[in-house]
């Protein structure tokens, strides 16, 4: 080799630290394409077992908790969305519950059902870029493109909703801010009845593939009760064989309706949690059914013209309804002095708001419970002892949204 | 099924008020949710009496967190600085209760991650962002902030937006040199390859 060509060679004690006569210390991201974002995990090995694990986040801290304090509780819904930006919907309604919580207004039956569509769209096209990528992590490359290919059918459809794709903001304090777009039913129910056999046939290619049982099946476990200790829920917690999901034992926006499963694991480790959100996925398309066959006519939106805003003919006819409309979109409206949690079940756990108000236009504290966040404390039990390939599933496994972590 | 209630006072305040008659401040409910604000001293007790009594088990820390009301103008359930506010679940009711303690600079408020190791994170969060200081806490150091951040930026007394920008005087904008930045994050000089960063 030239002169030249070893300039570019790497030079190996930059690489990794040795810390022991036995044990190195390797970097792994932030830049690094399983660590699904901006993560940074430092390890510790000893040959190729890991004996020590530390998560370095905060390279997408924004600061939108310190932002919300300065805005409307109304333009905090946009915020929302940029958190777990695979699931907008979901983040939306956590929030716009707790408003709704502190204003004590109730939306009308067929906002609730619409929020309920929106929603479990929502965590079926977050499920299906969490099974491609944990697919792709281990090598997997055609389960990706498959399923990625029904999600832009659901992104289609967020797109008919509101124009935009990714980041909706479409749920508001109050109601949502319209109706159902005409042509939508009848691509739901397309959608509906595509999907189960698409999924079909991703499983097909998984579910009894002898390479990925190999690497999933007892890698990552964790205990009912460690997992709880740990503060972990959703998908991670109904792996371990905790039946506990938010929409049935808390019901929010009439779940309480709809007839659905808890798809429970039984050992906790990868291979349940992936059976886990697979089922998850079908219970989904069931609520969707139901909600869209038994979806009521009547307003979406709450009649409480403090809150949501006229519609443009009454404009012309009423001054009350020209001062509502003019005081709402400068100053927005006031709730109660109080503070409210309220959580919800998003597609990767418990997802909540805290928001504690001084009676001012502005949330006084605006605090997000984000489930990615608390569920990455799993990542270091799960992964102690175990080899550095399987810390690559285990990532997957847990299914973490960086935006949501850092905020 | 909710958490039992007797005579308008829910199980958890009364087993807290049996076992430690002293803790509790305050009780306060809210929209539905019961805020039970209980001394430093006592915190540790009552949230491992949460944990482990037969009848309540609140075996799942959900999260904590913190609020700063030096700029708060209405009624307070504590007289401190900061509220941390610990929100835990349990499964044997679904229930929720949140539990307040008060604290202020140069005291420190046990840490919980003996309890539930799952306060481990949020903890942390908690003293980057108010510098809140929890004594047992494994590791407190920066955690979304970068490692030379000055200051806490989710106390109130930290600007929203407006903040004071250091200009020289008789001159038209601001004099590079002479700007302090304390919350500059990351000194990104010599990091990036380039030699001039700033364009200058």
């Amino acid at each position: 080799m030239s002169s030249q060509e070893l300039e570019f060679m790497p030079s190996t004690d930059t690489m990794f630290e040795r810390t022991g006569e036995n044990t190195i210390v390797v970097n792994m991201g932030p830049q690094h394409p399983s660590t699904h974002g901006v993560l940074r995990v430092i390890l510790e090995l000893e040959g190729e077992t890991i004996v020590g694990l530390e998560c370095v986040i905060g390279y997408l801290h924004t600061g939108m908790e310190k932002e919300a304090e300065c805005q409307q509780y109304l333009k905090c819904v946009t915020m929302t969305d940029r958190m777990d930006y695979l699931s907008a919907n979901n983040n939306n309604l956590a929030y716009v519950l707790a408003a709704e919580k502190l204003l004590g207004i109730e939306v009308p039956q067929r906002g609730q059902a619409l929020r309920v569509i929106l929603c479990e769209l929502s965590r079926i096209a977050s499920h299906c870029v969490w099974l491609g990528t944990h697919a792709l992590d281990l090598g997997a490359m055609t389960p990706f493109f498959w399923i990625f290919r029904e999600r832009e059918k659901i992104l289609d459809m967020f797109e008919m909703f509101s124009g935009v794709r990714m980041m909706p903001s479409w749920i508001v304090p109050g109601g949502l801010r319209g109706d159902m777009p005409e042509g939508f039913e009848a691509k739901l129910r397309s959608f509906i009845k595509e999907f189960p056999p698409a999924l079909a046939e991703v499983e097909g290619l998984l579910v009894k593939n002898p390479i990925w049982i190999e690497r999933t099946r007892d890698v990552g476990v964790i205990s009912a009760e460690d997992a709880l200790a740990l503060g972990l829920s959703g998908p991670i917690t109904r792996g371990s064989g905790i039946a506990w999901d938010i929409r049935k034992s808390n019901p929010y926006s009439g779940y309480e309706k709809y007839d659905f499963a808890i798809p429970v694991g039984k050992n906790g480790d990868v291979y349940d949690r992936f059976l886990v959100r697979l089922a998850e996925m079908k219970e989904s398309i069931k609520i969707l059914q139901q909600a869209i066959d038994g979806l009521p006519e009547g307003p979406w939106n709450s009649d409480d013209r403090k809150v949501v805003p006229p519609p443009r003919e009454e404009l012309d006819t009423s001054m009350e309804s020209l001062i509502h409309h003019f005081k709402l979109w400068t100053e927005g409206f006031h709730p109660p002095v109080g503070e409210v949690y309220q959580a919800i079940e998003g597609p990767k756990g418990e997802l909540g708001w805290y928001i504690v108000s001084d009676g001012s236009n502005c949330p006084y504290r605006w605090h997000v419970r984000p489930s990615s966040f608390m569920n990455l404390q799993a990542l270091k039990p799960m992964c102690m002892g175990r080899m550095i390939a399987d810390v690559v599933a285990i990532i997957g496994s847990i299914d973490i949204v960086l935006g949501e972590i850092d905020r | 099924m909710p958490a039992p209630v007797f005579q308008g006072e829910r199980l958890e305040v009364i087993k807290i008020r049996e076992r430690f008659p002293s803790a509790i401040i305050k009780v306060k409910e809210f929209r539905g949710d019961t805020y039970i604000c209980v001394t430093r001293e006592s915190l540790k007790e009552v949230c491992e009496l949460l944990r482990d009594d037969p009848e309540l088990e609140y075996k799942m820390f959900s999260e904590c967190t913190c609020v700063d009301y030096s700029k708060w103008e209405h009624e307070r359930d504590l007289s401190d600085r900061f509220e941390v506010v610990y929100n835990l679940f349990s499964l044997k009711y679904f229930s929720r209760i949140f539990v307040k303690v008060g604290a202020f600079d140069g005291v420190t408020v046990p840490s919980m991650t003996a309890v539930w190791p799952g306060a481990e994170y949020p903890e942390r969060e908690v003293w980057d962002l108010f510098g809140v200081v929890f004594e047992g806490h494994p590791q407190l150091e920066r955690f979304l902030l970068p490692d030379d951040w000055v200051g806490f930026p989710l106390r109130k007394e930290v600007p929203l937006g407006g903040e004071d920008v250091d200009f020289a005087q008789n001159t038209k904008g601001p004099a590079v040199e002479d700007v302090s930045m304390p919350h500059a994050g990351e000194s990104f000089e010599g990091k990036t390859g380039s030699e001039d960063v700033s364009g200058r």
